[in-house]
């Protein structure tokens, strides 16, 4: 690894990074390590002080961290607290941080008892209803994706250390599934979400023949109304729509509209 | 001896999840030993409840980071057994293929980044890139390979997306798996010099008689479907799990422990071995040897050993899976589903160990009841026994503090515990 970086002749410095994760499945810090192509020349443009998962050393001086996961108990809240007071920047890494994820569908069930019930019996266990990061602190920065794609986090990084400015892509995932010239997939007989959904993957799963699933949440201005048009004029039901728009918790907004009591949509 | 010992290790590195250790001896004398779960629980057995069993196997992926194919898999094949489908033999052997990439993904991760710095010294593999290149080489090579083969057959290295309920969205090119098959062929230089290495370190002499269960494999060695096994001699099918699993909870973790014919039992790479090492291909069988593993091996440090030995096993009937299906003519990728009430199991050989799941669905296909058992929290209670033991052994020989500490830490870490994963 090298000591010293330079860009264009100007040295730069390596900024000190920390990982941390709340209630997660450890995937998105996994990827980390993925690429290895590039995991070293990644690895040699910030220097990484705190990584629980992978190394035992570990320093609580880092400018920037990234947290993996969404809080589902209290003691996450103070964890999640005391990283916002040490980094300068904090990035919200994945869908479970960014959206709530796949935990946050237990949220649709209200009742918490059932909820603990279901897996516990009555053996009492401490939870709290599943948030993404941001209903807690403020966030400076969101790498959405279940799970996140590794060459998005090289370019975010590469962008902190140049001091160049990182805007995910504002258009829909069908942007790019279009730009690959892929069947539709709604020609497939599969329903998919790539037109409100934001891109930056790179039509992942449409691309290897599966719709999309939403996991990284709205496109700006996304048009929920004619997706759900579109959804019916291929005669996909109202459950199947939620089913989708629910998975990762990026459209929770939507979904509470679409089952709020009252509202008549046919399937 | 009269010795004092206060090891607090909060939380421990290097393993997937949250676990802390504690060990406390006074006089020589083991006041506790304990190996406690605080991971936050996240309900996926309730989230499932009342979804599309098309979304099941897409989410179930979600419980772990690291062996989400695993998951995948046996989600479909709890889906697919509840509504009575059999798999083509075509996408049996895809699926096949598709596990064993991530078995040697997760062993070369777990022995090359988690393990092998303990052995060398080094608190991560990071500072191993400047005393040890070419190893680091090797794991990135071997795990990189296993990666792009995940990738060519699940579309993506973790939460796959071509594996679906009746099949695969879509298939490789023949001409990519044909080049995974000469890249595999390429890669023994690099496990034979992973052997070389891991032959180098000296496992601690440590042992502790276990029941270990498993799969039991009929003519290969087994990692999707089949009989349960223990070493204790308890045979279930299938659809028995319950009866081999007892899941139970504890005040020190929010995982639960399992148990059978004794206080706990052991799952994972020692356990396939030990109940099915008569099964391995003859290169995995002669790595074993030189590695000094042999059954029964009551050791549980060696099931680092075991890992790299199914890394071998892995690589040598990948290539015999790849023979045979660019041998036959391909069938369609995926064939038809119709849901119908009832209910399934699948059972799959996760990396680190035996992983069941089970559905009830209604008429509909939307799930009405979900029951994960995972590797990690059977482990759960043979690791807190064996933390006991160990404590006791090396204070009685009179080990130092940070002896002690180290061992205990590597012997959790030679479970390669997948914690969250436990918690799910």
């Amino acid at each position: 690894m090298a000591d010293t970086l330079s860009y264009l002749g100007v040295p730069l410095s390596r900024p000190r990074v920390a990982f941390f994760e709340l209630t997660s499945c450890e995937g998105c810090q996994l990827q980390i390590f993925n690429n290895e192509a590039s995991l070293l020349d990644f690895l040699s443009l910030v220097e990484i002080v705190n990584f629980r998962e992978a190394m035992t050393e570990k320093s609580d001086d880092y400018e920037i961290a990234f947290i993996e996961g969404s809080i589902s108990r209290r003691d996450e809240v103070e964890k999640l607290k005391k990283i916002r007071r040490q980094a300068k920047v904090l990035v919200a890494l994945g869908s479970c941080a960014c959206f709530g994820g796949v935990n946050r569908l237990r949220n649709r069930f209200h009742d918490l008892d059932w909820v603990k019930k279901e897996v516990y019996g009555d053996f009492p266990v401490d939870t709290a209803e599943v948030q993404p990061l941001e209903a807690q602190v403020p966030v400076d920065l969101k790498i959405y994706g279940c799970p996140i794609k590794k060459e998005e986090v090289e370019r975010v990084i590469s962008n902190l250390v140049l001091g160049k400015a990182v805007t995910p892509p504002e258009y829909p995932v069908c942007m790019e599934c279009k730009a690959h010239e892929n069947l539709c997939l709604y020609e497939l007989g599969e329903p998919c979400l790539g037109p409100i959904t934001r891109a930056g993957c790179d039509a992942w799963c449409p691309d290897n023949r599966r719709g999309c699933w939403g996991c990284r949440g709205p496109a700006e201005e996304a048009n929920v109304k004619e997706l759900e048009k579109i959804m019916r004029r291929y005669h996909f039901s109202r459950e199947i729509i939620i089913d989708r728009l629910e998975c990762f918790g990026g459209f929770a907004a939507y979904v509470d509209k679409l089952r709020a009591p009252g509202r008549h949509t046919h399937g | 001896m009269k010795q004092n010992v206060k090891v607090n290790i909060k939380p421990l590195t290097r393993v997937e999840g949250h676990g802390n250790i504690k060990i406390s001896i006074k006089d020589g004398r083991l006041e506790e030993a304990n190996w406690e779960v605080v991971e936050t629980p996240r309900f996926f057995e309730a989230l499932l409840v009342g979804k599309h069993y098309e979304n099941v196997p897409y989410i179930c992926g979600r419980i772990c980071g690291i062996c989400s194919i695993s998951h995948t898999l046996a989600s479909i094949r709890a889906v697919e057994n509840a509504f009575g489908i059999v798999a083509s033999r075509q996408t049996t052997m895809f699926r096949l293929l598709l596990k064993h990439m991530e078995t040697m993904q997760s062993h070369i991760l777990h022995l090359y980044f988690l393990v092998a710095p303990d052995f060398l010294g080094a608190g991560s593999v990071l500072p191993l890139t400047r005393t040890h290149p070419e190893e680091v080489q090797v794991a990135l090579r071997l795990k990189r390979l296993a990666n792009e083969a995940c990738t060519l057959i699940g579309g993506r290295c973790l939460h796959p997306i071509r594996t679906v309920v009746g099949g695969f969205t879509m298939l490789p090119a023949k001409a990519e798996l044909a080049r995974l098959g000469r890249r595999l062929e390429e890669a023994r230089s690099d496990l034979e010099r992973a052997v070389e290495l891991f032959t180098s370190f000296t496992m601690p002499d440590f042992v502790r008689e276990t029941e270990f269960v498993s799969l039991k494999g009929d003519n290969t060695y087994p990692f999707i479907g089949g009989n349960l096994v223990s070493s204790d001699g308890v045979l279930k099918r299938e659809d028995e799990y319950l009866a081999m699993t007892n899941e139970y909870c504890v005040e020190q973790s929010t995982a639960k422990w399992s148990r059978l014919s004794r206080p706990s039992f052991a799952v994972g790479a020692l356990a396939r071995f030990n109940n099915n090492h008569a099964l391995l291909q003859p290169e995995a069988g002669r790595a074993a040897e030189r590695l000094g593993l042999r059954p029964v091996c009551h050791n549980p440090f060696m099931n680092n050993i075991a890992q790299l030995v199914e890394c071998l096993q892995v690589v040598e009937d990948s290539a015999l899976i790849i023979d045979n299906l660019l041998a036959s003519e391909w069938q369609e990728a995926r064939q038809s589903v119709t849901p119908r009430r009832g209910r399934g199991v699948g059972v799959v050989e996760a990396p680190r160990g035996i992983l069941y799941h089970y559905y009830a669905f209604d008429g509909k296909g939307r799930l009405e009841k979900a029951d994960c058992v995972i590797p990690t929290s059977q482990n759960h209670a043979n690791i807190q026994h064996d933390l006991q033991a160990l404590a006791a052994h090396y204070a009685k020989a009179g080990r130092k503090d940070q002896d002690i500490e180290l061992l205990a830490q590597m012997l959790v870490r030679a479970y390669d515990p997948c914690i969250s994963c436990s918690v799910h």
